[in-house]
């Protein structure tokens, strides 16, 4: 489960962020915000994503750097946040 | 010539008059909330000037302003300005270099920081550190440097009202330069008067609006949202660099300050209708929206009128050079199949227009030309740079025209299109980069043989800046590489959203890289993938 929510994550980073990219380059511990790869604007369009791929809510304290800055803690967040069973 | 004379003669004035006429009203909120009245935020700035003349600050020493947004830094702007200074506001989460780069260029007498951008002031005569962390104790502080609240214990001061001179220079905002080194724009107190008086007459402000002040210091929107208030006795909030990037907390504070005035760029308003929620507000007292810095993707824009159908709305345009020099109003609603970008519109009042060819003669209406701005709003020049300064001018009929670099033209209805650049500027959220800076950062990664940067229209985020490179083949850096590497080297709006490997760039017949072909190659890629999508 934890595997495929960090691989959809990766795989639209990669698609938006870092077009052309290979996968083995954006590792679970990439950092992502304190590294320019997503910046503000990009943030908002990844939760965007996150939140109605995985049927979350992510308030705005929760947007950032300790949880957004690699893909591992991100799919942390979606797994703490998912609905039991979901 | 145009008129030049206006009610002030000194931006001080405005809140000099302010603090006599409404002294009670609150003239700043904080972005933590706290505010200073009228009379408050006056006495402030005397005590600033008075700390600055008491360090021997002469007419025009420039003053550099290197601090998040916050209250401290228009307490400092106006006793900069009330001891005849000019301040110089610089983008404090800029790389180091790139600060100092900018306080060494315009040669600072003072720099007000926050703490880190102490450290990277450290070596200029005065520094004064502010915000949270410095505190009053002197231990914390670099050394030789003064704490904010030391300086407000200062005896008021300014300089003598008759020794101010409209001519004075008031600021420095510093673009991007075409070689990698940011060139300062310098600006004198007429220049943003005339300005002020304008949009006074345009939008008809008064001590009940409640302004946004969404744009950094160093971003010339700032010059509207500073002054525009102090002349009127109205309130002016400040938003913070974190809360201005966060849509749904930025819809909350607009809302429950009932803001009247909001003034961003399109790429914030977008933000906004996108992710703002703003189904969820009260926007009933906002009145006014404007926007400036980039063309506005109609789709979006069309977004954010659905759901604030009420305010009016303007488009304003102008380089840092002209500030805002031509503006139209936005009909709404919009109609739902409407995908032609709007107008740039008429000149204002204070300025006159004229659009000329390549040999700087004047074109029929409805023909293509680079825009030259003139009137008393226009720059004084290039801070240091007195040859660059002379060829941004066109002489004419006895008055100065600056180039614009922007190709236009003139339809009857609506006033000037905005058709694009001949040259390698673009804009991206409001801020004006030149493509060879970017790539002057990249040819100092030490794998990168060549680079070409070009931009490309997109109907989302407005434009997209590649990088074409070329690397060894065997010691090509990752794309997360290279993202790492600009981010360390340039300023986060600057970054390539892609970088593309080649062999070797394109050429054009006199060996040069041919931007042209790169340009049209990646148009056709952007435009065909979107028909896959």
């Amino acid at each position: 489960m934890a595997d495929q929510i960090r691989e959809e994550i990766r795989q639209y980073i990669l698609t938006e962020f870092l077009p052309g990219e290979k996968a083995s380059n954006l590792r679970d511990d990439t950092p992502l915000r304190t590294s320019g790869i997503i910046d503000s604007v990009g943030l908002l369009r990844l939760i965007d994503f996150i939140e109605g791929r995985f049927n979350i809510q992510v308030d705005a304290y929760e947007a950032g750097v300790e949880n957004f800055d690699r893909i591992e803690d991100i799919a942390s967040l979606i797994q703490k946040k998912r609905p039991a069973g979901a | 010539m145009a008129e030049t004379s206006f009610p002030a003669a000194n931006l001080c004035q405005y809140l000099e008059a302010s603090a006599q006429r409404c002294s009670d009203r609150v003239a700043v909120v904080d972005p933590d909330g706290s505010s200073v009245t009228y009379r408050e935020l006056n006495d402030r700035a005397d005590r600033v000037a008075g700390f600055l003349l008491a360090r021997g600050l002469q007419p025009g020493d420039r003053v550099g302003l290197v601090q998040p947004k916050g209250l401290t830094g228009v307490c400092a702007i106006f006793g900069i300005l009330k001891a005849r200074g000019a301040y110089v506001p610089v983008d404090s989460t800029a790389p180091p270099a790139r600060i100092r780069s900018i306080l060494d260029d315009c040669q600072v007498r003072a720099v007000f920081a926050d703490p880190r951008c102490a450290e990277i002031a450290a070596g200029v005569e005065t520094v004064v550190v502010t915000g949270k962390h410095a505190g009053p104790a002197s231990q914390n502080l670099p050394q030789g440097a003064v704490a904010w609240e030391k300086v407000l214990e200062n005896e008021p001061s300014r300089a003598e009202l008759a020794s101010r001179h409209p001519d004075d220079l008031a600021y420095i905002l510093y673009t991007s330069g075409s070689t990698g080194i940011p060139k300062g724009v310098t600006l004198s107190h007429t220049n943003a008067l005339s300005f002020v008086e304008w949009c006074s007459s345009v939008f008809n402000p008064d001590e009940h609006d409640r302004f946004s002040s969404h744009a950094p210091f160093h971003f010339d929107l700032s010059i509207l949202d500073i002054y525009l208030p102090m002349k009127h006795g109205s309130t002016l909030y400040l938003i913070s660099e974190e809360l201005g990037k966060n849509p749904r907390k930025m819809a909350g504070f607009i809302a429950s300050n009932r803001l009247t005035v909001w003034y961003s760029t399109p790429s914030i308003l977008s933000l906004l209708a996108e992710f703002g929620n703003l189904k969820g507000y009260n926007f009933s007292h906002l009145r006014l929206v404007l926007f400036a810095g980039e063309v506005f993707p109609v789709k979006h824009l069309r977004n954010i009128t659905r759901q604030w159908p009420s305010p009016t709305y303007f488009n304003l345009y102008g380089p840092t050079e002209t500030n805002v020099c031509t503006y139209a109003h936005i009909p709404t609603p919009i109609a739902h199949d409407r995908t032609k970008p709007y107008p740039i519109g008429w000149p204002c009042s204070h300025c006159s227009a004229l659009v000329a060819d390549d040999d700087k003669e004047p074109v029929t209406a409805g023909e293509e030309g680079i825009l030259y701005i003139s009137g008393p709003s226009v720059f004084v020049g290039y801070w240091g740079r007195s040859e660059e300064s002379a060829t941004a001018f066109l002489e004419r009929d006895g008055r100065r025209w600056y180039n614009t670099g922007d190709v236009v033209k003139q339809d009857p209805t609506d006033g000037f299109i905005y058709v694009g650049r001949r040259d390698r500027m673009v804009k991206r959220r409001g801020y004006r980069i030149e493509l060879g800076d970017i790539e002057s950062a990249l040819y100092r990664h030490k794998q990168i043989r060549e680079a070409a940067v070009v931009a490309i229209p997109d109907a989302d985020a407005g434009v997209k800046i590649l990088a074409y490179v070329t690397a060894p083949h065997d010691a090509r850096p990752s794309m997360v590489d290279l993202k790492v590497f600009c981010s360390e080297a340039l300023p986060a709006f600057m970054s390539p959203d892609a970088f593309l490997f080649q062999d070797s760039l394109p050429r054009t017949s006199t060996d040069k890289v041919d931007y042209q072909k790169l340009q049209k190659e990646s148009t056709v890629k952007a435009e065909s993938s979107k028909n896959i999508d």
